[in-house]
C-alpha cells in the first residue's frame, strides 16, 4: 500500500520535473537556464563523488582529474573534421571521425572509468589521508599531461570552438541516470558492501567481501560519471582547459558531498544546488565591488562550520521520507 | 555475603555510585567503593567487568554521567570532587595512573621517561633524591638510562612503569594488571616491590587478573561484574567465600 | 656538462631544499603529534612572505627585526588555526582534519585574494643582500648564502628545543601517545600549540626566504612549496623531524637536478615528477626513509 503511493508520488514528481524542465527551457533567458545546466553538473559530480566517497569511504580529490579525462575525449571525438586539421596533429583514423555527442559522452566516460581502474588498482592500498594526497597527486599528474600534450590538447590554450551540444535536457537526463544508477547501488547488496568497507574494512572481509575489487568499482563507477559531466561541461561551456579541473574544483565537489552528509544521495543533490546558487549570489558582487574570492571564502567557512558542529553533514547518510532525488529537481530549482 | 569492614574513618578516595558510558555502551552502573590512607585495595573481576574503565575515570581520562569522585590528598586537607577534573588536574593533586599495557614511551629514553614523571614537578633536588632512590629499587634501570624504553624487556617495562608512575610523588598510586605478560617469578619480586612501596605511605588500588596474588597483596578487595560491585570485603573474607574461590581463585586456596 | 655546471646545479638545490625542509618540519611536526596533515601549512609560507614585504619595503624596519617578526607572525597564524579548527574537531576520523584543513588553505588563499589581490608582487631586498658572490665556477648571491645559513641553525635551534628542553620531551610524549602524556601531568593542549606554533614559525620564515629568491610573490604562491614540502616529508618518513629536513634536501637536489640536467622538454613535467615519485614512496615506502611505523589513531 504505502510502496504503491510512494511510486505514485515519485512518477508525479517525476512529471513535475519533466513539466518544469520543458517550461524553463521555453520559458527562461539564457543567463538562467546555465545556472540550471552548472548546477545539474555539479550534481552528476557530487552524486558520483558520493559513491566513491560516502558509500565506499574511499577519500578521492582526484574527481576533477576524471572529469578533465573525460571531457578531452568527448570534445576530441565530437570535434568536427574540418577544425582538428586545422588545430590538432592527431592520428588519421581519430582525425576523420566526428562522433554523435552520445557515444562520445559514453567513451569519454569509459575512459575516465578505465583510468580510474589503473590508476586504482595500486593507489588504492593507501588507506584515509594518504589515499587523498595520493589523489591528490593523480590531478596533477593529469594536469600536468594534458598541458604539456599540445598536439592533441593544444597545452594551456585548451580546446575551444565546440559545438554548443549540452542542454537542459542532456543534463538532467544523466542527473536522472547518475541519481538511479547511485540509488540501485546503495540500497543493494553491492551498496551495503561498500558501506560495510567504509564502517569496518577487517570485518567486511571476514563477511567475505572482495575488498579489493569492491574499492576499484567504487573508484570506477564515480569516474564514469564524472568523464560524463565532463563532457557535458565542455560542450555547455564550448571550450576546455586544463585550468578548469583544478583543485579548487576538487574541494568544492568534496564540501558538496560533506556538508550534504557523506552517504546521503539526497544530501549531495541538495548541496550541489546550494553550492551553484551561493556561486551565483556572489559572482556579482565580486564583480561589482571588486572583492574576489569572497564565494570561496563563504564555501570553506560553511565547511569548516558543518566539520566542528554537524560533522555528519546535513542529512546524514540518510535519504528523507518517500522522497527520491530525481523528482525533486523540479522543486528545488 | 562476608562481613562488611567499616572504611577507615578517613578515606583518601571515596567513589559514589558513577556511572561511566563509553560510546553507547553503560559499563559502570553505579560503582561505589572507599580506599583508605595507606591501604591496599584490589579489584578483581572477570574481563568486561568494568575494572580498566573504573581506573580511567578515577585519573580523568574518562567522564563519569553521574557519580561523586572524592579524593583527600593528605589528611589535612579538604576533599575534592575530581570526577570532572582533567587528567593533568589529578596528577597534581598526587594519583598516579599506571595502565594497562603500561605505556611506556618506547621513543624516549629509559631516563627521560622516568623524568616526565615528575613532569609537574619543580624542585629539582627532590625530583633526583626520588629517582636515586627509584634506582636502587629498580637497579636495572640505572643501568639502561640511556637506551631506548622500547628495547627494555617486559619486565623491566612494567618497572620503568610503576617507577615513572612513582617519580610524580603520588599519595595515591593507580596500577592496571601490573603482572600481564610477566613471568611468575617478575611477578613475585614485583609484588614484593609494591609492598615495600606501600610500607612507605603510597596507597594503591590495584586490578589484577590474578586473584591469588592480588589477595595475598591488599588488605581488602572489590569484586566487580559487569559494572557493579558485587562483593567486597579484607582479602581475608574474600579469599575464604566460596563463590570467589569458584570464580576467580580456581577452587583451590 | 662540466663539473663546474653540476658543483652550480647542486648549490641551487640546497638552497631550495633549505626552504623545502624548514616547511616539510611543520608537516612532519604536527602530523606527528595530532595524525593531521595540515594542508594550509604552505600557505602560511605565503603568509609569511607577504608580512615580509609589509614590515621591510613599505614600513622600512631593519632586516634581522622583520626576519624575528616574520617567525613570531608565522607562530600566531598556526595558533589560530589550531584553536579556530583543529581543537573543536580533535577526536574526529583523520580525514575530517584533512578537509579541514583544505578549507582553511582555500579560506587563506581567498582572504589573500580579496585583501592584496591577486597581482603578482616584486619582492626585492637591499643590495647587500643581492650582491653576486664568486666561489670557482660557482655564483651565488647573498641571500642564498643567508638561506642556507639561516636555516640550518634554525633547524639545529629546533632540535636542540625538541630533544633538551622539558617542553620538547613532553612532544615527543604527546606525539607518542596522548592518553599517556596525559596522565604523566602534561596539558596535551598546549603541547599540541606548541607543536603548531613551532611548525607555522618555520613555515613563515620560508616564505620570507621564498620571496627573496625568487623576487615575485602573490596569494597563491603557498600552494607549490606546500605540496613539495609535504611529498618532503613523505620522503622522510612523516613525524620525523630530521626525516623532512633530509628530504627537503632530497627533493631540492633532485628537483633542480631533473631540470638541470636533463633536456628542456622534460623541465615541464616537473611537477608530475614530484607527484609520482610521492605516489611510488607511499606505495614502495610508506613510512619514509626515517619514519617508525606510526599506527593511526581513530
Amino acid at each position: 500500500m504505502i510502496m504503491t503511493r510512494n511510486r505514485l508520488i515519485h512518477c508525479a514528481l517525476f512529471i513535475a520535473g519533466i513539466a518544469f524542465t520543458a517550461s524553463a527551457g521555453m520559458a527562461l533567458n539564457e543567463y538562467v537556464l546555465s545556472i540550471i545546466n552548472f548546477a545539474g553538473i555539479f550534481i552528476i559530480l557530487a552524486i558520483s563523488l558520493n559513491i566513491t566517497n560516502g558509500f565506499t569511504g574511499l577519500f578521492s580529490l582526484g574527481h576533477p582529474g576524471f572529469m578533465a579525462i573525460g571531457g578531452y575525449v568527448t570534445a576530441i571525438l565530437t570535434f568536427p573534421v574540418s577544425k582538428k586539421a586545422m588545430f590538432l596533429e592527431v592520428p588519421p583514423w581519430l582525425a576523420s571521425m566526428e562522433m554523435p555527442f552520445l557515444p562520445a559522452l559514453l567513451i569519454g566516460g569509459a575512459c575516465a572509468a578505465l583510468t580510474a581502474i589503473l590508476v586504482g588498482v595500486p593507489v588504492l592500498r593507501l588507506r584515509g589521508h594518504y589515499l587523498a594526497v595520493a589523489t591528490m597527486g593523480f590531478l596533477i599528474i593529469v594536469q600536468v599531461l594534458i598541458t604539456n600534450w599540445e598536439t592533441v590538447t593544444r597545452g594551456p590554450l585548451g580546446l575551444n570552438g565546440l559545438q554548443p551540444l549540452t542542454h537542459l535536457w542532456w543534463v538532467y537526463a544523466w542527473v536522472v541516470i547518475t541519481v538511479y544508477v547511485s540509488w540501485k547501488i546503495k540500497f543493494s547488496s553491492y551498496g551495503r558492501s561498500m558501506l560495510a568497507i567504509r564502517e569496518d574494512e577487517l570485518a567486511a572481509q571476514c563477511l567475505g567481501i572482495n575488498l579489493f575489487r569492491t574499492r576499484v568499482a567504487a573508484l570506477a563507477i564515480g569516474a564514469f560519471f564524472a568523464g560524463i559531466a565532463g563532457g557535458l561541461w565542455a560542450h555547455l561551456v564550448t571550450a576546455i582547459t586544463p585550468a578548469s579541473f583544478s583543485l579548487v574544483l576538487a574541494f568544492n565537489i568534496v564540501v558538496m558531498v560533506v556538508v550534504g552528509g557523506t552517504g546521503s544521495i539526497t544530501g549531495s543533490f541538495a548541496a550541489a544546488i546550494l553550492f551553484s546558487v551561493i556561486t551565483e549570489i556572489f559572482r556579482p558582487l565580486e564583480e561589482n565591488f571588486d572583492i574576489y574570492g569572497i564565494g570561496e571564502i563563504l564555501m570553506a567557512l560553511i565547511l569548516i562550520l558543518i566539520l566542528i558542529y554537524r560533522p555528519s553533514g546535513i542529512f546524514g547518510n540518510k535519504e528523507p521520507g518517500v522522497l527520491s532525488p530525481p523528482n525533486k529537481k523540479g522543486g528545488c530549482l | 555475603m562476608p562481613t562488611l569492614e567499616k572504611p577507615k574513618k578517613r578515606d583518601m578516595l571515596k567513589i559514589d555510585d558513577i556511572h561511566v558510558y563509553r560510546g553507547r555502551t553503560y559499563v559502570l552502573q553505579g560503582v561505589s567503593l572507599e580506599v583508605g590512607r595507606r591501604e591496599i585495595v584490589a579489584l578483581i573481576g572477570a574481563n568486561g567487568a568494568g575494572k580498566t574503565t573504573l581506573l580511567r575515570t578515577i585519573s580523568g581520562l574518562l567522564r563519569p554521567k553521574k557519580g561523586k569522585i572524592l579524593f583527600q590528598p593528605d589528611s589535612q586537607s579538604q576533599e575534592i570532587d575530581i570526577s570532572g577534573a582533567s587528567p593533568e588536574q589529578i596528577v597534581q593533586l598526587g594519583i598516579s595512573h599506571c595502565p594497562e599495557g603500561r605505556g611506556i614511551f618506547s621513543r624516549l629514553s629509559v631516563l627521560e621517561n622516568l623524568m616526565i614523571g615528575a613532569y609537574l614537578r619543580k624542585n629539582r633536588n627532590e625530583i633526583l633524591d626520588d629517582y636515586n632512590s627509584i634506582c636502587r629499587v629498580f637497579p636495572i634501570l640505572k643501568e639502561r638510562e640511556d637506551q631506548a624504553a622500547g628495547s627494555l624487556s617486559g619486565g623491566e617495562q612494567e618497572m620503568l612503569a610503576i617507577g615513572r608512575a612513582l617519580m610524580s610523588r603520588p599519595e595515591l598510586l593507580i596500577l592496571d594488571e601490573p603482572s600481564l605478560g610477566l613471568g611468575p617469578i617478575v611477578v613475585e619480586s614485583l609484588f614484593q616491590v609494591l609492598s615495600e612501596i606501600n610500607s612507605r605511605g603510597v596507597t594503591i588500588l590495584l586490578v589484577e587478573q590474578n586473584a591469588i596474588m592480588a589477595l595475598d597483596l591488599a588488605h581488602r578487595a572489590y569484586v566487580l561484574e559487569t559494572g557493579r560491585v558485587v562483593l567486597y570485603g579484607t582479602s581475608g573474607e574474600l579469599a575464604g567465600n566460596e563463590d570467589v574461590q569458584k570464580a576467580y581463585l580456581g577452587g583451590i586456596v | 656538462m662540466s663539473g663546474g655546471y653540476i658543483a652550480q646545479q647542486i648549490v641551487n638545490g640546497l638552497v631550495l631544499g633549505s626552504m623545502y625542509a624548514l616547511v616539510a618540519i611543520g608537516f612532519s611536526m604536527i602530523y606527528g603529534i595530532i595524525r593531521l596533515i595540515n594542508f594550509a601549512h604552505g600557505d602560511i609560507v605565503m603568509i609569511g612572505a607577504f608580512v615580509t614585504l609589509g614590515l621591510f619595503q613599505t614600513l622600512g624596519i631593519p632586516f634581522p627585526v622583520v626576519a624575528l617578526a616574520v617567525l613570531t607572525a608565522g607562530g600566531i597564524i598556526g595558533i589560530m588555526i589550531e584553536r579556530g579548527t583543529f581543537r573543536p574537531i580533535r577526536g574526529a576520523p583523520q580525514v575530517t582534519g584533512f578537509i579541514a584543513s583544505l578549507g582553511i588553505s582555500i579560506m587563506l588563499q581567498n582572504l589573500g585574494v580579496m585583501f592584496l589581490t591577486a597581482q603578482p608582487r616584486n619582492f626585492s631586498f637591499p643590495d647587500y643582500l643581492q650582491r653576486v658572490i664568486k666561489i670557482g665556477a660557482v655564483t651565488f648571491r647573498t641571500i642564498d648564502a643567508v638561506i642556507m645559513i639561516s636555516a640550518f641553525c634554525l633547524m639545529a635551534l629546533l632540535m636542540f628545543l625538541v630533544h633538551r628542553t622539558k617542553l620538547g620531551m613532553a612532544m615527543r610524549a604527546t606525539a607518542e601517545n596522548i592518553d599517556m602524556a596525559r596522565l604523566m601531568g602534561i596539558n596535551i593542549n598546549r603541547t599540541i600549540l606548541s607543536a603548531f606554533a613551532m611548525g607555522s614559525a618555520l613555515a613563515g620564515i620560508a616564505g620570507l626566504m621564498w620571496g627573496g629568491k625568487f623576487g615575485q610573490i602573490d596569494p597563491l604562491l603557498g600552494f607549490v612549496p606546500g605540496l613539495k614540502s609535504f611529498v618532503a616529508a613523505v620522503i622522510g618518513g612523516v613525524g620525523s623531524i630530521p626525516g623532512a629536513i633530509l628530504g627537503g634536501y632530497i627533493l631540492g637536489l633532485s628537483e633542480v637536478l631533473f631540470v638541470g640536467l636533463l633536456p628542456p622538454v622534460y623541465s615541464a613535467f616537473r611537477d608530475a615528477f614530484v607527484f609520482v615519485t610521492l605516489i611510488l614512496i607511499l606505495l614502495i615506502l610508506p613510512n619514509g626513509i626515517f619514519g617508525k611505523r606510526i599506527e593511526d589513531r581513530p
